[in-house]
């Protein structure tokens, strides 16, 4: 044995070396069984935006239609609906919808683009149940009348422009997706000519 | 020591080495041409799309390829897609599909057209190529054509206004029975171009050349982006390598 | 580790770990097994191939496993659902490959692991069981691939299948129905893909993995053999420690690691630029979907099949053929007691031994060779030469391993450092 030649120093460095590299190694072979799991081209091409005709939509009534598994609803709110929105506003817990998800043209007083025309994400912000429209909002002297959403599950109240109430269970104003109008009367759920 | 190493690398060797049996291409041996087309090519890929959307795609389909998977590879744009390749189909990413049924198939041509996603990874762009190209006149044949390459063959010749119409010519050859006997035989030997096309030979076979080169992409369209990566890949673990036989042979100074 | 209770923060955590010890014991197991496991210095290139067998285990686990989630088990989808792996799946191309590629690295690793063990008699006493357990898992192997091998569902897939499962029928009495019984129906059916599927994904593996442990623990308890073919825990150290014998840890780990790299570059080699390996790893004609009208018109097994192929396409008759498969896989597992050579090692055995191993490995290469080749009478002759020598060797192993003059074993290993 010729003990003392073992240099030391020599040898941590090239473990922690090959240990580095290997690792970086492991970490690039590991990231495309990571990436696997996104949503594969199908996935995409099911999710793609959808169409829907809202020609056919009275005023104060609402359409119901899927998109990437989703309920979302469509609308069109009369000028009583409307009217309510500034009456509600005390009793909002995030009236200006600052911690809610919109596109930026749906942060505003109505959250949409067009004021009559309201498009909202079906999915309660509490715990992800469908909430239900009453489409007596707006008629005065009803129970609740300043009410838009009720989710059934564990009672959060959503006004007519989809903004929660304090002190429910849910946190959050329902969220608004991506959307335009498109010719002939179509609406385009999904998309807004940016990205989508 | 030195004799394992040798063992071992001599095993390696012989069965790396080994002929593998050749592709079973159903017939036309001898005839096999080669298609020598360019995958890295965009400008042919895009020619061989749009003669595919032009002639072939009436009646095979694609059906594991997106449309907007063909503009994302392709290099085209969602206009320049629908302008030119999409004809009749609303979704981007949709599957091109062919507008025939099985019925109306099966009514036309007796056999239903095979799809075409992966026919140059069962059959080769080599066989394709030459499939494409040896269509020859045959009045026996309800479209009055036959294939060298695949004989009874109950596709027609979509192309003939492009290549024209050729006539297999043949020549007698002697062969050697079991018995002993010598027998002559019809062997085929060329074709004769009877009626000329709209195109010349030499743009018929770059027509073909574009085509199947289109289709060799669309048999596994990642296979650019797999070399690319595995040059890396390669070049990383050599790195390693180099490393890990560094620690080892240091930490093997310890035995003696 | 320090003794010094007054250490901060490193004490807690040593702490922590001596409680979980004290209750899992994993640093005695890491001894026992890693770092205080002795095995012989003078290990070469043939013993990488253990580790590497284990490597390409967990390789396959792994990339099995993700392509189970995007895998269809049907008949009417498993086809296209691979297509949508292969193209929709965000680097579904890179696992599918790899698990295809694994597959046949599998059985080149474990086919050079079983020569070494014919190469330095690592079968021989006191190591039969480790060997019949090793013989073992080569079964579940191949079981395991060839239910693999129908997932796909191409023309290969079906027609191999078919194939495979009427052998089953050569079997006298029985045969009919033990293959209706395999299939679960008439023909290769949905019905039978469903159930290669469960043996494949979750059956075959985990008796692998068991089998795989218990390989390992009779491994360990016996210790390794080496290139010269003498016991290393016949002379030990005043420490008890076998005099030639190095820990584990960190020798063999980074020998090891060494050799997983060089195995990585040649795996990938494969994945990134010859996937179908000319139609030896995926074959052409299974990029057909699977018709059970229309055979192929040359079908072969997969190439690590085929030695046992051409042995079954040798014999005249079917069920002879059937048996002469089953021998040459059967006797396999009397080797221990067939090998009465009086040394272990090819370093030191007789000129004939010698002659007769390169015999048979030429002879088992010509076969698979020969099973990949389609039927001709001059094949079928050399097909029938081979199997002869495949047994010969095998059947006459006690009178010729005794045969001729060996060599002494020398007293302590063979080794030359740097």
């Amino acid at each position: 044995m010729s003990d003392g030649e073992v240099d030391l120093g020599r040898r941590r460095m090239l473990t922690a070396a090959t240990v580095v590299t290997a690792g970086v190694g492991a970490a690039a072979l590991a990231a495309p069984f990571v990436l696997s799991f996104k949503p594969s081209a199908r996935a995409k091409a099911v999710g793609a935006p959808v169409k829907v005709d809202i020609s056919k939509l009275e005023l104060g009534g609402m359409l119901r239609v899927e998109w990437r598994g989703k309920p979302v609803y469509i609308v069109r709110r009369s000028a009583q609906a409307l009217d309510t929105l500034q009456k509600v506003t005390p009793e909002l817990f995030d009236p200006d919808s600052d911690q809610s998800d919109q596109p930026e043209y749906a942060k505003n007083a109505t959250r949409s683009r067009d004021p009559e025309l309201l498009v909202l994400l079906g999915v309660c912000t509490h715990l992800g149940c469908a909430p239900e429209f009453r489409p007596q909002v707006g008629s005065p002297g009803a129970a609740n009348e300043l009410v838009g959403f009720l989710c059934a599950c564990h009672g959060s109240m959503f006004d007519i422009a989809g903004r929660v109430f304090k002190s429910m269970p849910a946190a959050a104003n329902l969220e608004v997706p991506r959307y335009r109008s498109i010719a002939g009367g179509w609406l385009l759920i999904g998309a807004d000519g940016g990205v989508s | 020591m030195q004799a394992a190493k040798i063992w071992a690398v001599a095993l390696l060797l012989g069965l790396a080495g080994l002929p593998s049996p050749a592709l079973a291409a159903g017939g036309g041996e001898g005839l096999m041409q080669q298609a020598n087309n360019d995958l890295e090519n965009v400008n042919s890929l895009q020619r061989g799309a749009r003669n595919f959307m032009n002639y072939c795609v009436g009646c095979h389909s694609m059906q594991y390829v997106r449309y907007n998977r063909l503009a994302t590879d392709l290099g085209l744009s969602e206009e320049q897609l629908r302008d030119n390749l999409i004809f009749g189909v609303d979704k981007i990413n949709a599957y091109v599909t062919t507008a025939m049924t099985r019925e109306q198939a099966t009514s036309w041509f007796s056999a239903v057209p095979p799809d075409l996603s992966l026919t140059s990874r069962s059959r080769g762009v080599d066989w394709i190529y030459t499939y494409l190209k040896s269509f020859y006149l045959d009045n026996s044949r309800t479209f009055g054509v036959n294939n060298k390459m695949l004989e009874g063959s109950s596709m027609p010749h979509v192309l003939w206004e492009l290549q024209g119409l050729q006539t297999a010519v043949y020549r007698d050859e002697a062969v050697m029975e079991d018995s002993g006997k010598e027998s002559m035989v019809k062997v085929f030997d060329h074709f004769t171009l009877d009626e000329e096309g709209s195109m010349n030979p030499k743009e018929f076979d770059g027509f073909v050349r574009d085509t199947v080169n289109f289709m060799d992409y669309v048999g596994e369209p990642v296979k650019i982006k797999r070399q690319k990566i595995g040059m890396m890949v390669l070049g990383f673990l050599l790195v390693l390598a180099v490393l890990a036989y560094a620690l080892k042979v240091e930490y093997w100074k310890d035995i003696h | 580790m320090s003794d010094n209770p007054a250490t901060v923060g490193g004490g807690r955590i040593e702490r922590l770990g001596q409680w979980v010890d004290d209750r899992l014991g994993f640093s005695g197991f890491w001894k026992a097994h890693v770092s205080e496991y002795y095995a012989p210095k003078n290990f070469n290139i043939w013993y990488y191939f253990g580790s590497l067998a284990l490597v390409v285990l967990v390789l396959q686990l792994v990339t099995g496993i993700l392509l189970t989630m995007n895998y269809k088990p049907s008949a009417a989808e498993a086809f296209s659902s691979v297509e949508y792996i292969m193209r929709d799946v965000n680097w579904g191309w890179f696992i599918r490959y790899m698990h295809s590629t694994g597959a046949s690295a599998f059985f080149v690793v474990i086919y050079l692991h079983m020569f070494r063990a014919l190469l330095y008699g690592s079968y021989r006493k006191p190591r039969e069981l480790l060997w019949i357990i090793g013989m073992f898992i080569y079964l579940v192997l191949m079981a395991e691939a060839f239910m693999g091998y129908l997932l796909p569902w191409g023309q290969m897939s079906y027609w191999g299948a078919q194939v495979i499962v009427s052998l089953f029928g050569a079997i006298p009495v029985i045969g009919e129905g033990l293959s209706e019984w395999i299939r679960g129906d008439y023909f290769i059916s949905d019905i039978t893909l469903n159930r290669f599927f469960a043996f494949h994904v979750i059956a075959l593996p985990l008796v692998l993995l068991l089998l795989v442990v218990v390989h390992l623990g009779a491994l360990h308890q016996v210790g390794s053999n080496n290139p010269d073919g003498i016991e290393i825990k016949k002379l030990k150290g005043s420490d008890g420690i076998p005099l030639d014998g190095i820990p584990f840890h960190p020798y063999y780990t980074v020998k090891d690691f060494f050799g997983t790299v060089v195995f990585f570059i040649i795996f990938f080699l494969v994945v990134f630029f010859a996937p179908e390996m000319g139609g030896m790893f995926l074959e052409h004609a299974n990029f057909e979907p699977a018709d059970r009208l229309k055979t192929p018109e040359h079908i072969a097994p997969v190439w690590y099949f085929t030695p046992f192929y051409a042995i079954l396409r040798a014999l005249p008759e079917k069920l002879m053929g059937v048996i002469a498969m089953g021998g040459a896989i059967g006797l396999l597992f009397a080797l221990p007691w067939l090998d009465r050579s009086p040394v272990k090692s090819m370093r030191y055995r007789s000129v004939i031994s010698k002659v007769m191993l390169g015999l048979f490995v030429i002879s088992f290469l010509a076969l698979g060779y020969l099973g990949l080749m389609p039927v001709t009478d001059f094949y079928t002759l050399l097909s029938r030469i081979f199997t002869g020598f495949y047994f010969l060797f095998l059947i006459t192993m006690p009178w010729w391993s005794r045969m001729g003059s060996h060599k002494n074993e020398p007293e302590r290993v063979t080794y030359a450092s740097r």
